[in-house]
């Protein structure tokens, strides 16, 4: 038995199919849904806990890699260095789950945790390098 | 109603003087009109902070014993150019240190670079110095390491051959694959759209003819006091402009200088962009003295007045065609949307809009307090658009 929190960024023309349900049925994989999204882009963003055999799991895995989806472990916390954060609003342009936004009233950068996906886009896009990734 | 330099000079001593920013003075026109603003606010204050590329420091290291001239050197492994004299040495923002893989595996990351030095050095940190030669009878020694701190080097003062751009692209990418540019990471089929001025609140938008900042003119530079030097680099005033003045391309462009040691590190933020390279953020203000009215009408434009050209990163600016795509304002740029060839394309920006504000309060409160005085500029910077609409004019 194992258990994993992963991310899965669906393409496009994957967002409205019955994936997750495939999952469950056919490799007898457990779910929950931590996070989901689908992005300004409209790409889906899943966080997930998966469990099940070790065997089902990597097939599993297989479909869904079979599908385009990408699929990346969770085991990361990305965070915001506050003192180097200068406020560009570069990072707002590539986060695809809108957990880094612009204030508009004020042009200021908010944050929002809850939101992050951990895809680490942001890590190596901002510019001050504000962006680090915490294991 | 025109008011002098020396005037306002001595209000700002009696910390009588009236200062408001760029962003204030929008409102305070529209609900009082050009000719009472002109009366009564003396001086206006204008920020930007950004990555400029165009910056770096010369240094003088002090002699060491015995002396060295140094042909080579290396600053926590960044090269400084060392063709001046003994130990003047010259760091520019974009250097990258030589161990830097570049973009060997794409896109490179540029983690340290000249930018990240002068952040380094203006925060206090030490930084290791090491500096090669050949040897001569008078500067016998060849090899000299040691760790400087900005206290300890003899000089060092930042000198920036290109600030302040008056106005600038907006980069977008028709192409179908991702592109890693100075203007940041442009998603392909224009899947976003990057663009880099404090609009309103940017010095030059709000001077756009030139008419009060020029050479020895001062300002704030990096969290210290600085000064123009010369126009910058690439400074071209002869662009379309709306009519209030304001370009409608890039344009006019700053050279600055100022005291490294009277410096600091929040206002120059070493910067690294993914496929491109290492810059610096540099932290940058100028006051306006209110002249006359024409002072005010120019820089009341609000992000609704200002336009800035629609680039493609994939071709045009690479191959140097000169071609615009597009062209939209500040206002929409900054509603986080903009519509290019009918596509509604979501806009991000560069520059940092609530430290351009920061810049043009602080120097706001720094005037209102006697703590900083205006100078007269020695000459004016270029443009013949101004000589022509002022001074044909009899103004
Ligand atoms: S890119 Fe970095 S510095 Fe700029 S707003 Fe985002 S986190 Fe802050
Ligand atoms: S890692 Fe960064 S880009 Fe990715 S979702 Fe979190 S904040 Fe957004």
């Amino acid at each position: 038995m194992v258990r994993r929190k992963v991310v899965l960024h669906f393409p496009h023309e994957q967002v409205d199919q019955p994936i997750i349900s495939k999952l469950v049925r056919d490799y007898d994989i457990d779910f929950n849904i931590l996070k989901a999204f689908i992005t300004p882009r409209e790409e889906g963003l899943m966080v997930l806990e998966l469990s099940g055999e070790e065997e089902n799991f990597a097939k599993g895995v297989r479909y869904l890699e079979n599908l385009g989806i990408t699929i990346q472990p969770l085991s990361q916390d990305v965070r915001r260095d506050e003192l180097r954060c200068t406020h560009c609003g570069v990072c707002t342009g590539i986060c695809p789950s809108e957990a880094l936004y612009l204030k508009r009233d004020t042009m200021e950068v908010g944050f929002d945790e809850e939101k992050c996906v951990a895809c680490e886009l942001c890590v190596r896009v901002c510019p001050p390098r504000a962006m680090q990734v915490h294991y | 109603m025109a008011k002098t330099i020396a005037e306002i000079n001595e209000k700002i001593k009696e910390g009588k003087a009236v200062v408001v920013t760029a962003e204030e003075i929008i409102d305070l026109v529209e609900r009082k009109g050009l000719e009472d603003v002109a009366s009564t606010v003396d001086v206006i204050t204008t920020g930007t902070f950004g990555p400029m590329c165009s910056s770096g420091a010369y240094i003088n290291l002090g002699h060491s014993k015995p002396r060295i001239k140094i042909n080579r050197v290396l600053l926590n492994g960044v090269p400084a150019y060392a063709g001046l004299a003994a130990v003047d040495i010259y760091i520019g923002a974009t250097e990258l240190a030589v161990n830097d893989p570049l973009n060997e595996v794409f896109p490179g990351e540029f983690k340290y670079g000249g930018g990240h030095v002068i952040e380094d050095l203006v925060a206090g940190r030490k930084v290791r110095m090491e500096a090669f030669s050949y040897g001569t009878d008078c500067y016998p020694s060849k090899h000299w390491e040691r760790e400087i701190t900005l206290q300890d080097v003899k000089e060092a003062v930042l000198f920036n051959p290109r600030n302040a751009y008056q106005n600038y692209n907006v980069a977008v990418n028709r192409s179908d694959r991702v592109l890693y540019t100075y203007m940041g990471m442009l998603r392909p089929e224009l899947g976003n759209a990057n663009y880099c001025s404090a609009g309103q609140l940017s010095p030059l938008l709000n001077d756009p003819y030139f008419r009060t900042i020029g050479i020895g003119t001062r300002i704030f530079l990096g969290g210290g006091i600085g000064y123009v030097v010369w126009q910058g680099t690439q400074h071209n005033p002869d662009v379309p402009r709306t009519e209030t003045g304001a370009p409608r391309l890039p344009a006019g462009t700053l050279a600055v200088l100022g005291d490294l040691k009277g410096m600091d590190s929040r206002w120059l933020v070493g910067c690294s962009f993914l496929g491109y390279g290492a810059t610096l953020a540099v932290g940058l203000g100028i006051p306006i003295p209110v002249l006359d009215e024409e002072v005010v009408r120019c820089a009341a434009v609000s992000d609704a007045d200002l336009f800035a050209p629609v680039v493609d990163y994939s071709y045009d600016y690479p191959q140097g065609t000169g071609k615009v795509i597009g062209e939209v304002s500040y206002a929409q740029l900054k509603s986080g949307w903009i519509e290019i060839e009918g596509k509604k394309v979501p806009t991000a920006p560069l520059s940092s809009y609530p430290r351009a504000r920061e810049i043009a309060q602080t120097l706001k409160s720094l005037i209102e307090q006697g703590s900083f005085l205006l100078t007269e500029p020695v000459q004016l910077l270029p443009c013949p658009a101004r000589d022509k609409a002022y001074q044909e004019g009899g103004d």
